[in-house]
């Protein structure tokens, strides 16, 4: 049963930059269509069932938009 | 659920100024994790330059004081001369540390200033829009080299980390990127060796950072990667360049 | 007990003694013992003294030094003075207190290293980029360079403010007997404001910039009562033979003890005349000469320039007086006969 997991978006900090949607190796990100108070078309996670929580997008997300969650073994 | 990554203490919670895709922020998180994991953010006194990145006291936790630009090396000296027990680095673009302030990093090296300079390299002169720096590459395209950067007559991108590795009072010294995941990661690990450099008092510690400027390069963020994986990586030497001899570590 | 010392010697021990541990520098004539004294002594007093690569980067060190809350100074000569202009400005908007002496020497350019008082302007109008000031302090003696150091750490603690010793090639190289009695000092606050790491409160940074006009303005009005205060507050100066003067000298510095022979000679013809010495050139001691306008019947600058001082005098005198001048330059130094001489002529059409 694979691990759940969790890519928190914070809009707000989000700028539709797109490297995280360029680096994510299971291609799950998106630009979406909704835009955050200054107008930037924030990034979705498309399906979060295939992500594996391996953080790329976070560790390339030039403005800490993203934090990255899963579940432990014993959960 | 376990948090695999969350902020750091390191840095407030303001958002980055910076445009879309700069990678300053990315530095800056690098940064701001490794002050909080070795427990040096009370301990720490930030020199901010001038430039895009001027503005960096709004983001780390830590002390800061902001220098003119070009002289964020020789406010470090003076700052860390007063207080050797602080732990004092510089931020700076390549214009503020390799143009302007060429001879207070020189200098300071030379002296072996237990300093660390972090150097953002992005080939271009940033905050006031886009000229070429001392680093542009030959050919390169920017406001004051409209028609590309002309060896003839503008000469060559100068490679400094690669210059600093001849100087004594330079222990450490390393030319980095955040162009991937895994870049970014060997960045972290640069840094800290760096970090470590001065906290053992071994001497100057220097590390040149690649990095994007997607708005003067006039591209996006992504192709902003690619340029400068294919364009800029050629360049400039990568790697640990020099790294102290207690480390067993061969010279450059 | 008094001891013979070179007044860049003297200025040394007294800004160690006022509790300097810090000091950057980079050598240039007429100052260098400033440096040398100072490369000599600080170790035993556990303190650093380091030779920056230009006065450029000195000046840096210094504002790095100054930011995390610590006594620091510099010394320099006209030609590094200039070079130290930007830091200065810098200086004053990030509210950071330093010590700088300037020798002076001749110039404009490489110049000479004889004496002269030319860097006036650049002391007292800021040579650095927008309104600003430094609190200026001309002695006339090894003495007084030992007493205006001391003071001079307290005024830019006590402001926030850089303050500056305006002295001379002779100032700096002759010797004179100096005494270092213990000063009390002012009350001075602890260093809150400085970034000298966010131990157990929260962080500092120490800044020069503003991002809004709205805030620019504002810093601008706050740095501005602070100029009004020290000028209400900071005036100083010494008279010499000005109780019953009919005329009077202006001069600081090396030029005003040639003036006071100048003066001596004079009364000595019987002429009632007596000389106005600036001790802070900024803030200009405006007070005392306006309370003799209606005394003096005609004022005099001596200066080792062009003439520089004579327009503060001008503005003062504001039309009430005749305002001479007379000046010698490069490194030159008056006789008195011909400061005498030149005053006969100028205020008394030549008798």
């Amino acid at each position: 049963m694979k691990m759940k997991t969790l890519v928190k978006i914070n809009t707000e900090r989000c700028k539709s930059c797109g490297l995280c949607v360029h680096v994510c190796p299971k291609k799950i990100l998106s630009i979406g269509e909704v835009a955050n108070s200054k107008g930037y078309y924030t990034v979705e996670v498309k399906d979060q069932s295939e992500c594996i929580a391996c953080a790329f997008c976070a560790l390339i997300c030039p403005d800490m938009a993203l934090e990255v969650y899963r579940e432990e073994k014993g959960e | 659920m376990k948090a695999i990554f969350t902020k750091t203490a390191g840095l407030s919670d303001r958002p980055f100024h910076y445009c879309p895709g700069c990678t300053h922020g990315i530095i800056h998180r690098l940064i701001g994790e490794l002050l909080e994991e070795m427990n040096l953010i009370e301990h720490t006194i930030g020199v901010a330059p001038v430039g895009c990145s001027g503005f960096c006291e709004n983001y780390f936790t830590c002390d800061m004081i902001g220098a003119a630009h070009g002289r964020a090396v020789a406010v470090a000296t003076g700052a860390k001369r007063a207080r050797p027990d602080r732990f004092i680095f510089t931020y700076q673009g390549d214009g503020d540390g390799a143009s302007i302030g060429l001879a207070e990093t020189m200098s300071a090296a030379a002296r072996g200033e237990k300093i660390t300079s972090i150097f953002v390299n992005n080939c271009i002169y940033g905050m006031t829009g886009g000229q070429m720096a001392p680093t542009s590459l030959v050919g390169q395209k920017t406001s004051t080299s409209p028609y590309g950067r002309d060896a003839a007559t503008m000469g060559y991108p100068l490679d400094l980390p690669k210059v600093l590795t001849q100087i004594e009072g330079a222990v450490y010294v390393a030319s980095v990127s955040v162009d991937s995941p895994q870049a970014i990661k060997d960045a972290k690990k640069v840094l800290r060796k760096a970090f470590q450099v001065q906290l053992d008092g071994l001497g100057y510690s220097f590390v040149s950072i690649l990095s994007t400027c997607p708005t003067n390069w006039g591209v996006n963020p992504v192709e902003a990667l690619e340029w400068l994986q294919t364009k800029m990586k050629p360049h400039f030497a990568l790697g640990e360049l020099k790294v102290p001899a207690t480390e067993g570590g061969s010279e450059a | 007990m008094a001891l013979l010392m070179k007044g860049n010697e003297a200025i040394a021990e007294a800004a160690i003694q006022a509790g300097c541990r810090l000091f950057y520098g980079y050598p240039i004539t007429p100052s260098t013992e400033i440096p040398e004294y100072m490369a000599k002594k600080m170790k035993a007093v556990g303190g650093t003294y380091l030779q920056a690569e230009s006065e450029i980067a000195a000046i840096y060190m210094v504002y790095g030094a100054g930011a995390v809350g610590e006594r620091v100074m510099t010394g320099t000569s006209s030609p590094g003075f200039s070079l130290m202009q930007e830091g200065l400005s810098f200086l004053f908007a990030a509210e950071i207190p330093c010590v700088i002496v300037d020798v002076m020497r001749g110039g404009p350019g490489l110049g000479g290293l004889g004496p002269t008082q030319a860097d006036y302007f650049q002391l007292t109008k800021g040579g650095g980029h927008g309104d600003y000031h430094a609190i200026v302090l001309a002695p006339f003696s090894v003495q007084e360079m030992v007493d205006l150091t001391k003071e001079a750490f307290d005024l830019a603690d006590y402001y926030r403010n850089l303050v500056i010793i305006a002295a001379d090639g002779i100032l700096g190289q002759m010797m004179e007997p100096v005494e270092f009695p213990p000063v009390a000092g002012r009350k001075l606050e602890p260093k809150t404001w400085a970034a000298s790491g966010a131990e157990g409160r929260p962080k500092n940074n120490v800044l020069s910039y503003y991002l809004t006009p709205e805030l620019g303005e504002a810093e601008n009005l706050r740095w501005g009562e602070k100029m009004s205060r020290i000028k209400e507050t900071e005036q100083r100066f010494v008279e010499y033979e000005m109780e019953d003067a009919d005329y009077a000298f202006v001069a600081f510095g090396t030029s005003s003890r040639i003036t006071e022979t100048a003066v001596d000679m004079l009364r000595e013809e019987g002429i009632k005349v007596g000389l106005y010495r600036p001790v802070t050139l900024w803030p200009f001691p405006e007070k005392g000469l306006t309370a003799r306008l209606n005394q003096i019947k005609g004022w005099m600058s001596i200066e080792l320039s062009a003439g520089q001082m004579v327009d503060d005098v001008k503005l003062v005198v504001n039309g009430k007086a005749p305002v001479g001048f007379y000046g010698r330059q490069g490194g030159m130094t008056p006789e008195p006969e011909e400061v005498a001489a030149a005053f006969k002529a100028q205020l008394l059409g030549g008798e």
